[in-house]
């Protein structure tokens, strides 16, 4: 279908950085968007996301660095020239024209005089062909929300820029959007910039997620790959919830590290560490609380070989159906999560219970101890108030 | 059995409590419109009655008038003093454009781009308003003497030239010709157009104006398809706000006009003040007042505002 065979979707970033006086809010960060994929830029407010999204826009002009969209340098062009729409936060519909020719605006623009097929056509891809005739105040939320992606897709663009555009929808709306948004990618195979805070949204719908903290990509990869390796505490913290322990590095071989925790021992392999191991240094160790394994004090020599292990005294539990999530102090750590799955439950399990934690040291992920375990945690709870 | 009879007391006292507030609750809206609609029985129906019935009187000032139903003095009124009335709608009409024309831009710039300045700016819009409405027009016929800054430059430019030949102005002067009057009343009412086009405009969602550039409108394609469509409101209660006052004003025609620019203002001040021919003067009123209305009935109208929320 496509004429040009230069990726002419793909977003190159090249040292784009962005600074108002003498507070910088995006540091000079390359990135690189390969066409037809469905792209997340994740954070907390503030972390320089929108701002980066703004900047490939043309809203926002880039203090130093470029814009490239396939070869086409558009850095210095301005929004209306460039081959690229967004969808805003709450929508910014104009409310003097009905839905129609809301959708129908960026054609007529651009000179073209038969937009009746192609506009009915894209209210049926947003299922609003109905509406076409009503005022955007007449409509829902979610209804305003797929306009908005509508008057944005007609223009058929080289890359979509979506500001937060589910940030205004309620729970359920917005897992039925996302779904939503990612079929229409999926059928119209535009590159698409998402901007989110919401880790679950930034993790279910794209194919790629860059997490941003104070200016900065901190990680960039597949959801899996972020979860599952992350190489900050602030990625491990905002994606997910995290255990770290503190261990000193005792011996390496081939491919496992042995360390030293509270007098126990635990192992982690040597590739999903990414702090330098030396023996006698540090590392945090982290572990997911859904790897974990409780077993009761009493039946510890039930626990197989070759597992990690440590103790500790059920703090708290809470069922919420699915899984039970408990909280147990260990002297290792204070505050250890683990969600359990609810199959075969122990009835001993009850706060003040000893219990035995254990998983497969091929779980445990280890990072640079010289920075904060809770980076990222407060980040998450203020977006969600 | 004990636990029905019980039921009741609690009940009984705080039903007659309830009652009463509630009752008051149901006239506290008329209470608080009384003194509104006082002052506008006082103010303007009665005067409006009276001078309804002032119009269809007939008689002199020695032997006194009385109601006769002489419908004829409208007929009469308007038949002796249409060039005035003509002239009313053409001044207005044309100081409702000038007042638009140079109340927009300013009215956009506060709105957009003052930025810190915007307080200032308002202020500066206002600030005329400190002095007396007689005290800037007859300022103005200073300005527009003869032989002052104006009419020198008109005539370094030869634009007096094409006012002259426009019928705006008449020989070497501006004074006392219809420019001066015109220019007058945009003065006047340039405020009352620039301060309800500032309110439609700042409400106006910023974020409109990236949506509209990011689907390809240029910035003057912003302007006409999203910004001004937008302040239509402020648009229509503008040109009202100037137009309404305008057509019934006489200072300016009588402060730096002449005979020939006399507004139907002026006509009925001279038939009330001057003449003492109290029914010509209220048919002329009436007259003014129900053309007022039509006019503002069809521009509203055709205007659509009710559309925009």
């Amino acid at each position: 279908m496509k004429t040009t065979t230069d990726n002419s979707g793909d977003v190159r970033l090249t040292q784009i950085g962005k600074r108002y006086g003498a507070f910088t809010a995006v540091h000079p960060l390359d990135l690189t968007v390969p066409e037809g994929s469905f792209f997340a830029l994740l954070g907390a407010s503030g972390c320089g996301k929108t701002t980066t999204l703004r900047m490939i826009a043309g809203l926002e002009e880039p203090s130093q660095g470029a814009v490239h969209l396939g070869d086409q340098d558009v850095t210095h062009l301005p929004p209306y020239k460039r081959p690229v729409n967004t969808v805003f936060q709450s929508y910014a519909l104009f409310p003097h024209l009905d839905i129609f020719e809301n959708v129908a605006f960026g054609l007529r623009r651009r000179g073209i005089k038969s937009v009746k097929k192609q506009v009915e056509e894209m209210l049926d891809l947003v299922q609003l062909g109905e509406q076409a005739r009503k005022k955007p105040h007449q409509l829902s939320g979610g209804q305003q929300q797929r306009v908005a992606v509508a008057r944005a897709l007609i223009n058929h663009p080289k890359v979509l820029l979506l500001d937060e555009p589910l940030g205004a929808l309620d729970l359920k709306l917005r897992r039925q959007m996302q779904l939503e948004l990612k079929r229409i990618q999926t059928e119209v195979g535009i590159t698409f910039v998402h901007v989110t805070h919401d880790q679950e949204e930034a993790m279910t719908m794209a194919d790629t997620v860059a997490v941003m903290n104070a200016g900065r990509v901190e990680q960039l990869g597949s959801p899996t790959d972020l979860y599952e390796n992350p190489r900050t505490t602030f990625v491990a913290n905002f994606l997910g919830t995290s255990n770290f322990i503190e261990a000193d590095v005792d011996f390496k071989t081939g491919d496992e590290i042995a360390l030293n925790a509270g007098g126990g021992k635990l192992f982690l392999p040597v590739a999903r560490c990414s702090a330098p191991a030396a023996s006698g240094g540090k590392v945090l160790v982290g572990v997911r609380p859904e790897k974990i394994s409780l077993t009761h004090a009493d039946d510890a020599g039930e626990i197989p070989e070759g597992r990690n292990r440590i103790t500790g005294r059920i703090a708290d539990s809470s069922f919420i159906g699915v899984s039970t999530q408990y909280v147990i102090d260990s002297p290792v750590c204070s505050g250890f999560e683990v969600y359990a799955q609810n199959v075969d439950r122990d009835p001993r399990l009850t706060p003040g219970a000893e219990v035995v934690l254990h998983w497969n040291p091929a779980h445990t992920f280890g990072l640079d101890a010289a920075q904060d375990a809770d980076a990222g945690v407060e980040s998450v709870e203020e977006d969600a108030a | 059995m004990s636990a029905a009879t019980e039921a009741p007391p609690p009940l009984a006292p705080t039903a007659p409590e309830k009652k009463p507030p509630r009752k008051r609750g149901r006239l506290t809206p008329y209470w608080l419109l009384l003194p509104g609609i006082l002052w506008l029985v006082v103010f303007f129906a009665l005067p409006l009655v009276y001078q309804a019935s002032t119009s269809v009187q007939t008689g002199s000032l020695e032997q006194g008038y009385k109601v006769t139903w002489h419908f004829a003095t409208y007929w009469d009124a308007l038949s002796e003093y249409w060039p005035q009335f003509l002239r009313s709608v053409l001044y207005a009409a044309s100081a409702t454009i000038l007042c638009l024309l140079l109340g927009y831009p300013l009215a956009y710039l506060i709105a957009f781009r003052a930025g810190r300045w915007r307080n200032l700016i308002m202020i500066l819009v206002i600030a005329p308003f400190f002095t007396s409405f007689l005290i800037r027009t007859l300022a103005w016929k200073t300005i527009l003497a003869d032989g002052g800054p104006v009419v020198g430059a008109l005539n370094t430019l030869h634009l007096l030239d094409v006012t002259n030949w426009l019928g705006w102005t008449a020989g070497d002067r501006v004074l006392a010709t219809p420019l001066a009057v015109v220019c007058g009343l945009t003065y006047n009412f340039l405020p009352f157009m620039i301060l309800p086009l500032y309110t439609s405009l700042e409400r106006i969602d910023g974020r409109l104006h990236e949506a509209a550039g990011d689907l390809y409108a240029r910035p003057w394609t912003t302007f006409r398809k999203v910004t001004f469509p937008l302040s239509m409101p402020g648009v229509v209660s503008g040109t009202l706000l100037t137009f309404i006052p305008a057509a019934g004003d006489y200072v300016n025609a009588d402060l730096l006009g002449s005979t020939d620019t006399r507004m139907v203002g002026n006509v009925i001040q001279s038939q009330f003040l001057r003449i003492l021919d109290y029914p010509t003067a209220a048919a002329l009123s009436f007259i003014l007042m129900a053309a007022i209305l039509a006019m503002v009935t069809v521009y509203i109208r055709r205007s659509g505002t009710e559309d925009l929320v």
